[in-house]
């Protein structure tokens, strides 16, 4: 199949419908709102809706209604708008109901800016919303894989009941590269009718289904909890996924970096090879589960001397690293936010720096 | 071997447009691409910039301080990227509205009075075109035919305007071979 030239954020919208999602409720903010555009012309031809809400708060509580009833479900916002949502995005967790969000992260906090930023990283992976939830968050670093990780994102969704979030920056959004939607990335429904509010008559019971995140006696809440923590623990047996990148050398440098981020330092990697000097590089595709034995592993090299955990914010996922390495090497973080964009050459000196110690 | 070509110019003279039309003519000859805009909290009339990226190989930064090439279609935008062109690059100049140089003698400088050109074939608008085809013809960065199919599939929805920009197209390429 011939690739097309797209929009990240046009391809994200054009996934999710070749993932047969053709309801989209969102509410427009820079620089996602392309996505809104688009399936505001494409969802009719397709026999879909899209829904303005009044507010993310609202989007996020649709969202909740069309998954309860078994529909597929998605959204798409930036960071201020996901704050918002993150109450319902609570609920949707709580609940063990499916349903995809899109984050094209910006620089916060507060408005804070338009451009690029991975400054939700602690939002998305630690929480965001209230009491003891997961996502499942993958981190695309191209338009191609974006629109993979939309159309693979209704189907986790189903298999874990459970909200699934593209965490992806202003650049993925914003840059045009050449994308294909692989077919069989394309998965039917699985049946809903054991939990959802999907109609007794249209699925021939006489048992209501009752989706509810209301636990008042203290027991059922803890076996709830229980529950939801099996799956998070299914999720990191069974989710993770990364790509390692010149690990094969005997490297003296390890960096940790996803997204737009992992692009740029990869260029740095290979500019740094050409001087003679060896880095490899995680690039975790999930943060959440994240790939914790990769990271440590790469980390235990005996070639290796640190590990630099790059990131366009001002040091979240250096945590994760740590956690992972568990003390083996000394962990260093370098970045920027809100739309600075380190360069290939930022990224050399700091790791230059680190050698030089 | 990667090349990156920087368009720069005010809003609404077509940057974007004319990035997307190399961008896809590169995509069609086989190539890795990346289109980048500028995307801050700009207007219409204010500066447009936009990145295009061209590689045989996976394009890993998009973000790059030095390109290859540049195209400048106002004086402000010649005067913030003239300066970080890497040596040996062709920095074309629309001579309409730009009355400077680079200042650059490591530079193919190459001057085309775009919005004249335009104007002589009938619409101003396709200025941008016009500097497209030059800056294709001076650079050989892709095969002039192809990035000349990829203009007539960018105004495939608009039938009537194609001969005019392959008229533009001629002027321009013309300019840049003269020079």
């Amino acid at each position: 199949m011939g690739k097309i030239l797209m929009k990240g954020n046009e391809a994200i919208g054009e996934a999710a419908i070749r993932a047969g999602c053709t309801n989209y409720f969102a509410y427009p903010i820079t620089p996602q709102s392309e996505v809104a555009e688009y399936l505001a012309r494409r969802l009719p031809e397709v026999g879909g809706v899209f829904l303005q809400g009044e507010s993310e708060v609202a989007v996020s509580y649709m969202i909740f209604g069309a998954s309860a009833c078994g529909e597929r479900v998605f959204t798409t916002s930036s960071s201020p708008g996901i704050s918002l949502m993150s109450e319902g995005i609570s609920y949707i967790a709580a609940a063990q109901c499916p349903a995809v969000f899109v984050n094209i992260m910006r620089g916060g906090p507060g408005l804070g800016g338009i451009l690029p930023s991975q400054g939700d990283y602690f939002q998305a992976t630690k929480g965001g919303g209230h009491g003891d939830y997961r996502l499942l968050v993958l981190a695309p670093a191209s338009v191609q894989e974006a629109a993979e990780m939309v159309m693979q994102a209704f189907s986790l969704a189903e298999k874990y009941r459970n909200p699934v979030m593209i965490l992806g920056d202003g650049l993925i959004g914003q840059m045009m590269e050449p994308v294909a939607f692989p077919e069989h990335l394309a998965t039917p429904p699985v049946n809903k009718d054991d939990w959802a509010t999907n109609g007794m008559a249209n699925r021939g019971s006489q048992r209501p289904n009752l989706v509810k995140t209301l636990y008042l006696d203290p027991e059922q809440l803890n076996a709830h909890n229980l529950t939801l923590r099996a799956k998070y623990q299914r999720m990191r047996q069974e989710e993770v996924r990364f790509e390692p990148y010149n690990t094969e050398v005997d490297y003296q440098v390890l960096i940790v970096s996803f997204g737009t981020m992992s692009r740029v330092c990869r260029t740095a990697i290979d500019n740094l090879k050409a001087q003679g000097r060896e880095v490899a590089m995680i690039r975790p595709q999930t943060l959440f589960p994240y790939p914790e034995a990769a990271v440590r592993e790469a980390a235990a090299k005996a070639s290796c001397r640190v590990v630099l955990s790059v990131e366009m914010n001002m040091g979240q996922m250096v945590e994760d690293v740590e956690r992972s390495v568990r003390g083996q090497r000394p962990v260093e973080w370098f970045g920027k936010c809100g739309g600075e964009v380190p360069t290939p050459e930022e990224v050399m000196e700091a790791v230059r720096g680190l050698l030089a110690r | 071997m990667q090349s990156e070509v920087m368009f720069a110019g005010f809003g609404g003279q077509g940057i974007l447009l004319i990035a997307k039309v190399l961008a896809h003519a590169a995509m069609e000859a086989g190539f890795e691409v990346v289109w980048i805009p500028s995307y801050g909290p700009e207007m219409r009339g204010g500066t447009a910039y936009c990145m295009v990226v061209i590689s045989d190989r996976p394009i890993g930064s998009p973000i790059i301080r030095n390109p290859g090439h540049l195209v400048a279609m106002n004086r402000p935008s010649l005067e913030k990227f003239a300066p970080v062109v890497k040596p040996g690059g062709v920095v074309l100049i629309n001579s309409s509205l730009i009355p400077v140089r680079s200042g650059r003698s490591d530079v193919d400088e190459c001057l085309v009075p775009a919005n004249d050109l335009a104007m002589e074939v009938g619409n101003v608008r396709a200025a941008n075109i016009v500097a497209l085809a030059a800056f294709v013809s001076r650079s050989r960065i892709l095969d002039y035919d192809l990035v000349r199919e990829a203009v007539r599939e960018e105004f495939a929805a608009k039938a009537k305007l194609i001969p005019l920009n392959m008229e533009a197209m001629e002027r321009g390429r013309q300019a840049a071979l003269a020079t």
